[in-house]
């Protein structure tokens, strides 16, 4: 049996008296594209935040690449942590150095790697995405949009890791920036074999990259299945979502003939 | 899954003409101390005659990939034996192999120094420039307040004087009434050597009311809010909200400069009072203690030594610096750019400047009263 690569087991996150999630509990296998999908408000970047270790949860384990987060001390986890990367949603590069300093920076943190590998390891993440020796030396705050989620992505992708996180990573980018982006991701996954945890509330997006979805609403997740298999749970938040006109259209064929007659006469 | 002979856990073994690798080539092993230097030593040179043999590699990802490949004159060698996952990595990095021959160097410059003097002075003059044209289009606002009493942004103003005025209470109370022993301790050592025990009063009171006074309380404020004022509006060119002002159509000066000049314009000498007061009971105190003159003495002297003069120009100084402080720091959090360290460096020149400005005007001041001999 393959083992998973996180697996959150009665998970409960809480505000004071405001209970995000209650009894949560996701596993994801290694090598695939899970997507978190839910309504606003609805916990998918606070669950992030908790398996990345950035949030405590109330109650419940939180295993990621076999070890108990919330058991860890401070070495390991900082061991642990050189093994995810994550692209936050408005990239959350350091603004204070260039491109190529923000990806050299979790190469420079080990402070054992010589600066002339460092470099090699650099200009390769960049070319892998899709950047060049000149955008190199810009300031993030040069950057557009789609270009500050590529260093970031560059800048997760740095110390090779066996698993990326990606907050909505195609939000603010427009129609062909974000197709871009997804191919990116999925060549990328292909070429390097990472497993990646993606929330997004882009349909395209979803549709295109993900091997599976889970389906967040109610304060636990509701399904967690392939597109297709999503679609059959019958709960009003998968109806809402996928069979809205836009969820239909990025849906195609895929949506169930019941389905569609019920909109229709 | 293949029986991987204990020996391939060295990562770089000779044996006949073949070189094995084996062992971890990521970056957890990568990264222990002096790893890549040992296995850059270690790895013999390419030649023809060498065969290449990492089916004992067990984890390899593209850092340790990179290793060799650079080692390998950025080609697999031919005899080489991989898995297909090893090939597919180094397939990888010949595909993304970017501009890996580095930054184009940066050209040297001889003439930094000078470029560098001639900078500060550009910068210095461009500063005074806007901060007088900010100082005009303060005027220009304050005059077309007159007889508008509705269009005064009376909330703003109020809640200004109550963070830069009412909670600085406290910190100005302690450094002022120290302040004052200290300068009585010292005082007293030396008036006694003379005999002129009783000329401590008149020395405390000019030296608090006209000088020490408003220059300290000028120096805490421009500590404690002229820092604040410049973090808080260069966070707001940070998040775009100045952006979205000016979009708007709300003007930077009436909504953030004119409150705080105001504001500071009036709790600045409120606080030089106080300051002054708590310097001069501490110097009483003080007093009292090393040369045995009554505090009750010392406050009924005190009027008589101090001129209405001398407490007019402590007065007008504190208007003067807290209009000075609120200007430079507004100047200055306006001119961060949309990035944090500018933000940073932002507050500190902000600060530092205000100080220097600060002392600057006192200087300016003591001159224009000494030739008019106040």
């Amino acid at each position: 049996m393959i083992e998973p690569v996180i697996s959150v087991r009665g998970l409960r996150t809480a505000f004071g008296d405001h209970v995000v999630h209650d009894n949560l509990n996701l596993s994801v296998m290694p090598g695939e594209i899970l997507s978190i999908v839910g309504g606003s408000g609805s916990g998918k970047t606070t669950l992030l935040r908790v398996i990345i270790g950035l949030d405590a949860p109330a109650a419940g384990t939180v295993q990621v690449l076999g070890r108990n987060l919330h058991e860890l001390d401070h070495a390991q986890f900082r061991r642990l942590s050189r093994r995810w990367g994550m692209l936050f949603q408005a990239g959350a590069l350091f603004s204070a150095l260039s491109v190529f300093d923000n990806v050299a920076q979790p190469l420079r943190e080990l402070r054992t790697l010589p600066e002339d590998l460092i470099s090699d390891v650099v200009m390769c993440r960049l070319a892998m995405v899709g950047l060049n020796v000149r955008d190199a030396d810009k300031q993030p705050s040069y950057l557009s949009g789609g270009m500050i989620k590529r260093v970031g992505l560059a800048r997760a992708l740095a110390l090779d890791p066996s698993l990326l996180f990606l907050d909505e990573p195609t939000a603010g980018l427009d129609p062909q920036r974000s197709d871009e982006f997804v191919a990116l991701v999925r060549s990328l996954h292909r070429q390097l074999g990472f497993t990646v945890v993606m929330i997004t509330h882009d349909l395209d997006t979803l549709i295109d990259l993900s091997s599976r979805v889970a389906m967040l609403a109610d304060k636990r997740v509701i399904a967690c299945d392939t597109v297709e298999k999503v679609l059959q749970v019958d709960h009003p938040f998968i109806k809402e979502f996928f069979l809205g006109k836009r969820g239909r259209r990025a849906l195609g064929d895929m949506v169930p003939k019941e389905m569609v007659s019920h909109g229709k006469p | 899954m293949p029986i991987v002979p204990a020996i391939s856990a060295q990562p770089i073994r000779l044996a006949g003409g073949v070189c094995y690798l084996g062992g971890d080539w990521t970056i957890a092993a990568l990264a222990e101390a002096g790893a890549v230097d040992e296995r850059r030593q270690a790895l013999p040179p390419v030649a023809q005659s060498l065969e290449w043999d990492l089916l004992g590699v067990e984890r390899l990802d593209t850092i340790g990939a990179h290793l060799l490949w650079k080692a390998w004159g950025e080609r697999v060698p031919e005899q080489a034996r991989l898995s297909d996952k090893q090939r597919a990595v180094f397939q990888a990095l010949a595909d993304n192999e970017g501009d890996m021959h580095g930054k184009p160097p940066r050209p040297t410059d001889n003439l930094e120094w000078l470029r560098f003097v001639g900078d500060l002075w550009g910068e210095a003059i461009e500063n005074g420039r806007a901060l007088l044209i900010m100082f005009g289009q303060l005027m220009l606002d304050l005059f077309g307040l007159l007889g508008r009493r509705w269009r005064v942004p009376w909330r703003p103003i109020s809640a200004q004087i109550y963070h830069t005025g009412a909670q600085a209470l406290g910190i100005t109370a302690l450094v002022g009434f120290l302040i004052g022993v200290v300068l009585s301790y010292l005082s007293a050592q030396q008036l006694r050597t003379f005999g002129a025990d009783r000329f401590i009063v008149q020395l405390l009171g000019v030296a608090i009311v006209r000088e020490l006074g408003p220059v300290l309380a000028a120096i805490l404020v421009a500590g404690r809010s002229g820092s604040a004022i410049t973090a808080e509006i260069g966070v707001m060119r940070v998040t775009q909200e100045l952006d979205a002002m000016q979009v708007m159509g709300i003007s930077y000066g009436r909504r953030l400069i004119l409150p705080r000049v105001v504001a500071l314009s009036i709790s600045m000498p409120l606080l030089v009072i106080w300051t002054g007061a708590l310097a001069l009971l501490g110097g009483a105190l003080a007093a009292r203690a090393q040369l045995n003159i009554s505090v009750w003495w010392f406050l009924h002297s005190l009027p008589n030594a101090i001129s209405m003069t001398n407490y007019g120009i402590g007065l007008l100084k504190g208007v003067t610096f807290g209009a000075l402080i609120a200007l430079m720091s507004c100047h200055f959090g306006l001119r961060v750019k949309a990035n944090t360290e500018s933000l940073g460096r932002g507050t500190t020149t902000s600060v530092v400047t205000s100080i220097t400005g600060v002392i600057l005007v006192d200087a300016l001041y003591a001159i224009i009263f000494s030739s008019v001999g106040w």
